[in-house]
């Protein structure tokens, strides 16, 4: 999730002689090749992403032939859906400011001290990030719901409140901050603070001076990708929002499932779809302004063991609740899902795989495991195979058409996913695309999620491979397409395979498309987890904690599996 | 064996090589000398096929190589700061062409084995190439570039990132290496010391021309412009009126080596032919600076300040040097004048 980092470091260019490197062959050939690469990609997007929201919009604003723009008005008129949108607004920078000023301390303590265990703890710290945000919710519910830990203990209970959905995003993105931030701080030269303290820098002074604006960049792009994470948030308000608080992502999905009112449903996903096209154009913006020199070193070579009594105490004092934060809601997830009706043991977990009386469940919920599973594969071998090519297009930046389709491979993790799922049901309906009872729909759903995150993870690595290997291996007798596959694919393996776990951990835990288009009998197992808390009794709220815990256990094995592949050149997730 | 024929390159409005012509014959060693930004590395992209020309044509064997891809040249490039596959360890990087060419596998393990050996690095297969040295690495690139018996070996500034001794020493090996293999060799470099101890024949680059082509020994001693003397380290040079023996410059008079062209517009004096004598003979001067050389003559580079004309740089041994502010008088030995023109 190091969001900042590899722009800067692009190949450098040689010195000595000539200018225009890399320039090799005739660059008519070369706009053919990229234009050749971003074929598939924007045609996955047109069709699988741009179509369908097209067709719910029309579907919600055309009326007899003709678009009723009045609906517009109507709809942004009414108090409830400004109350949403307010809502949306300030929850979003509430949760963004609470999570940066937890994360910032996180950030210092992971890029400057030394201490046992930090990848382990690094690698945790990350396991609520790829997480699907229903389990997050319903892990917040057992840690301080109705009858939840809190609850038992102290009589305290947040689900009320507005905090538990503030403290759950804080929760999901502590580690958008850590990685991103930390990430960056790491590598940073500590000289550069050592040279302001001798030249009369306080210590804070001097890292208000040097190591903040450094740090800028990094951290509005963090901030911004938080933002735009917890303003699209769908799974956790549903878990945790009640009937008082809903987002917009929330309310469009009532709008369409519940009240079948499409064009209020229309109407606000444009406002939504507006609100984060602003946002990506001010990452954007943000993105090519850190396009800066800074002065890097290797992340290894920045940290040292805590001296002093002020370091232990910021050591402790930053891991010690950071662990709370991030471990209790886990903990507890597990605690409720032993906890059965006869003692603790794995009742709620056999009774997963009974097939249920009632009509919640066509199958029994186990199924939901092996449904996730073989989606969650399907979808990442999709985004690899779009993303990969985008990110071998976009390797070479250049040009205003090159960074637009960077942008609007961003869009899908800020448009509404119940927008495109629902719009899947209504525009893939009818040949040459008659796709409503293929289960390819749910992988092709997911893969949307997916890609964003594949290309983020390989475009850095892929620009940081210096032409110049490809130009020795030519002048060995290497073709190009030889030369990539010797000199390139070993260097991007690594990262494919990061890329890979992210989007399959991505594709396991997307619920708000999925929720439309998967069958009744098909659930996943975020579905499958709704659909039991959605249900009373004690054996429900157990079976979701336990298939919950499984899909908590399935996303951390991924998680961990990557982190031992992972160095830190790989990536911006 | 390589012929370039008024190839041009472009980039916007800047031109790296302009109308360059350059013939390298078999078992040659030619050195490109240059200051940064001379076309020197452009030059070497083209011959690679790197770099598109703009106009004009290389050829190497008589055959012009327009639209031949790189990997089809059989030309050898070591890179500057050598771009060794930091996924292969030294054996794979040296192994890399002979695959790419067919080879077989205990073939190429063979011959990896022998240019290790030849390289001064035997045994070094499986060592990591990031845990190499500066000039371990340098000795691997050479290595790889090599292997496939390349037609033409392409050094883009060799030794540049080594420190002066190692420096030193493997321009020694390199020469005698060369001469041994047969290698036809085209290198660039910006080190003049390089060069000379490098090269068979020097071609001196200025802004994307050819200033000057020769031996090491013709350039040294008969510089063709003032750009040329300054690149060499020569500041001695002062714009001068040539008549039949001697010319007349701001220094005052200076007696000419026998057969001036009477073009020359301007005369070098290296600082080794400025003798100096008291104030009262000879251009009168002050000592502005003195700096040690060391070196094994113990030298003494002496800054003057001339009466009249711009500053002269005086060489002499240490116990020969006059203290700052001393003032002296300079003597100008003919044999060490060098006419330019331009």
């Amino acid at each position: 999730m190091d969001l900042t980092r590899r722009e800067v470091a692009a190949p450098r260019a040689p010195l000595g002689g000539g200018g225009g490197r890399g320039g090799g062959r005739s660059d008519g050939r070369s706009v053919w090749v990229r234009l050749g690469l971003m074929a598939v990609p924007a045609a996955f997007f047109a069709v699988f992403f741009g179509y369908p929201v097209a067709a719910i919009v029309g579907r919600g604003l055309r009326e007899g032939g003709h678009w009723q723009f009045a609906r517009v008005g109507q709809v942004l008129g009414d108090p409830d859906v400004l109350h949403v949108l307010w809502f949306s607004l300030w929850q979003a920078a509430a949760s963004t400011g609470l999570t940066l000023a937890l994360a910032l301390p996180g950030c210092y303590v992971f890029a400057r001290l030394d201490f046992p265990g930090k990848r382990l703890l690094r690698a945790v710290a990350t396991v609520p990030f790829v997480l699907p945000t229903v389990v997050v919710g319903s892990a917040f519910l057992a840690l301080a719901g109705r009858g939840g830990l809190l609850d038992e203990w102290f009589g305290v209970r947040l689900d009320t409140s507005v905090w538990a959905i503030l403290l759950a995003h804080v929760f999901l993105n502590y580690a958008v901050v850590l990685r991103t931030v930390g990430g960056l701080w790491a590598q940073l030269d500590p000289r550069q603070e050592e040279a302001a303290r001798v030249l009369g820098a306080g210590r804070l002074s001097a890292w208000r001076r040097v190591t903040l604006p450094a740090l800028a960049p990094s951290l509005g792009a963090a901030a911004l990708i938080v933002f735009l994470f917890t303003f699209t948030s769908f799974g956790v308000i549903q878990v945790l929002g009640g009937p008082r608080y809903a987002t917009l992502e929330v309310e469009i999905y009532r709008q369409t499932a519940t009240l079948l009112d499409l064009p209020a449903a229309a109407v606000l996903t444009l406002t939504q779809f507006a609100a984060v096209a602003a946002l990506l154009a001010v990452h954007a913006w943000s993105v090519r302004k850190r396009e800066s020199a800074l002065s890097l070193v290797p992340a290894d070579s920045t940290a040292h063991r805590p001296s002093g009594a002020a370091q232990w105490a910021a050591l402790y004092g930053v891991l010690v609740p950071t662990l709370l934060l991030l471990l209790a809601p886990l903990g507890v997830l597990v605690e409720r899902a032993l906890n059965g009706p006869d003692g603790y043991g794995f009742a709620f977990f056999r009774a997963l795989s009974a097939q249920s009386d009632s009509a919640t469940f066509v199958v029994a919920p186990a199924a939901a495991i092996g449904n996730s599973l073989a989606y969650a594969a399907v979808a990442t071998l999709i985004a690899l195979l779009v993303g990969g090519l985008a990110a071998a297009a976009l390797t070479r930046r250049a040009g205003r058409l090159v960074r637009g389709f960077d942008a609007l491979l961003m869009l899908p993790l800020g448009t509404s996913a119940v927008t495109v799922g629902f719009g899947f049901l209504i525009a893939l309906d009818e040949p040459p695309l008659d796709l409503r009872s293929s289960w390819i729909l749910v992988p092709l759903a997911q893969a949307l999620v997916g890609v964003p995150f594949v290309v983020r993870t390989m475009l850095p690595v892929l620009r940081a491979v210096d032409v110049r290997l490809r130009e020795a291996a030519a002048v060995l007798g290497a073709s190009p397409l030889r030369a990539w596959r010797e000199v390139d694919f070993p260097l991007v393996r690594r990262a494919l395979l990061i890329a890979a776990g992210f989007a399959f951990a991505v594709s396991l835990g997307e619920f708000g498309a999925t929720v439309f288009i998967a069958r009744p009998d098909r659930p996943t197992l975020p579905m499958a987890v709704a659909r039991l808390l959605g249900r009373a009794g004690e054996m429900n709220y157990g079976q979701a904690m336990a298939l919950s815990t499984i899909l908590m256990l399935v996303c951390a094995a991924t998680l961990l599996a990557l982190e031992r592949v992972r160095t830190d050149s790989a990536g911006e997730f | 064996m390589l012929r370039l024929d008024e190839v041009t390159v472009r980039f916007g409005d800047r031109t790296a090589l302009d109308a360059v012509g350059l013939d390298v014959a078999e078992r040659e060693t030619v050195c490109v000398l240059g200051p940064s930004g001379s076309g020197k590395s452009t030059l070497l992209r083209v011959v690679a096929g790197l770099q598109r020309a703009d106009s004009g044509r290389v050829l190497l064997s008589g055959r012009d190589q327009a639209g031949v891809p790189p990997h089809k040249r059989g030309v050898g490039l070591m890179f500057q700061d050598h771009q060794l596959f930091p996924q292969r360890d030294v054996g794979g990087n040296v192994a890399f062409g002979l695959r790419m060419h067919g080879m077989g596998r205990s073939a190429a393990r063979a011959r990896v084995a022998e240019l290790l050996a030849l390289v001064g690095l035997p045994g070094a297969e499986r060592r990591a190439v990031t845990t190499l040295s500066g000039g371990e690495q340098q000795r691997v690139a050479l290595a790889r570039a090599l292997a496939p018996r390349p037609r033409l070996l392409m050094l883009d500034e060799p030794l540049g990132q080594l420190d002066r001794s190692l420096r030193e020493r493997l321009v020694v090996e390199l020469r005698g290496l060369f001469h041994r293999l047969g290698t036809t060799v085209l290198a660039v470099t910006h080190d003049q010391g390089e060069a000379f101890a490098l090269a068979d024949r020097v071609v001196v680059m200025r802004d994307g021309r050819v200033a000057q082509t020769g031996t090491p020994l013709a350039v040294w001693q008969r510089p063709a412009s003032e750009f040329v003397a300054r690149f060499l380290g020569f500041d001695n040079v002062v714009p001068a009126t040539v008549r039949a023996d001697a010319a007349e410059t701001a220094w005052g008079k200076v007696a000419l080596p026998a057969g001036t062209s009477p073009d020359a517009d301007r005369v070098l004096i290296r600082p080794t032919g400025v003798r100096l004598t008291g104030p009262g003979e000879g251009l009168r001067c002050t000592v502005e600076a003195r700096s040690f050389r060391g070196g094994s003559g113990s030298s003494v580079t002496v800054l003057l300040r001339p009466e009249s004309g711009p500053a002269l740089e005086a060489a002499c041994s240490l116990r020969e040097a006059p203290e700052e502010g001393a003032e002296v008088g300079a003597l100008f030995d003919p044999a060490e004048v060098v006419p330019l023109a331009g």
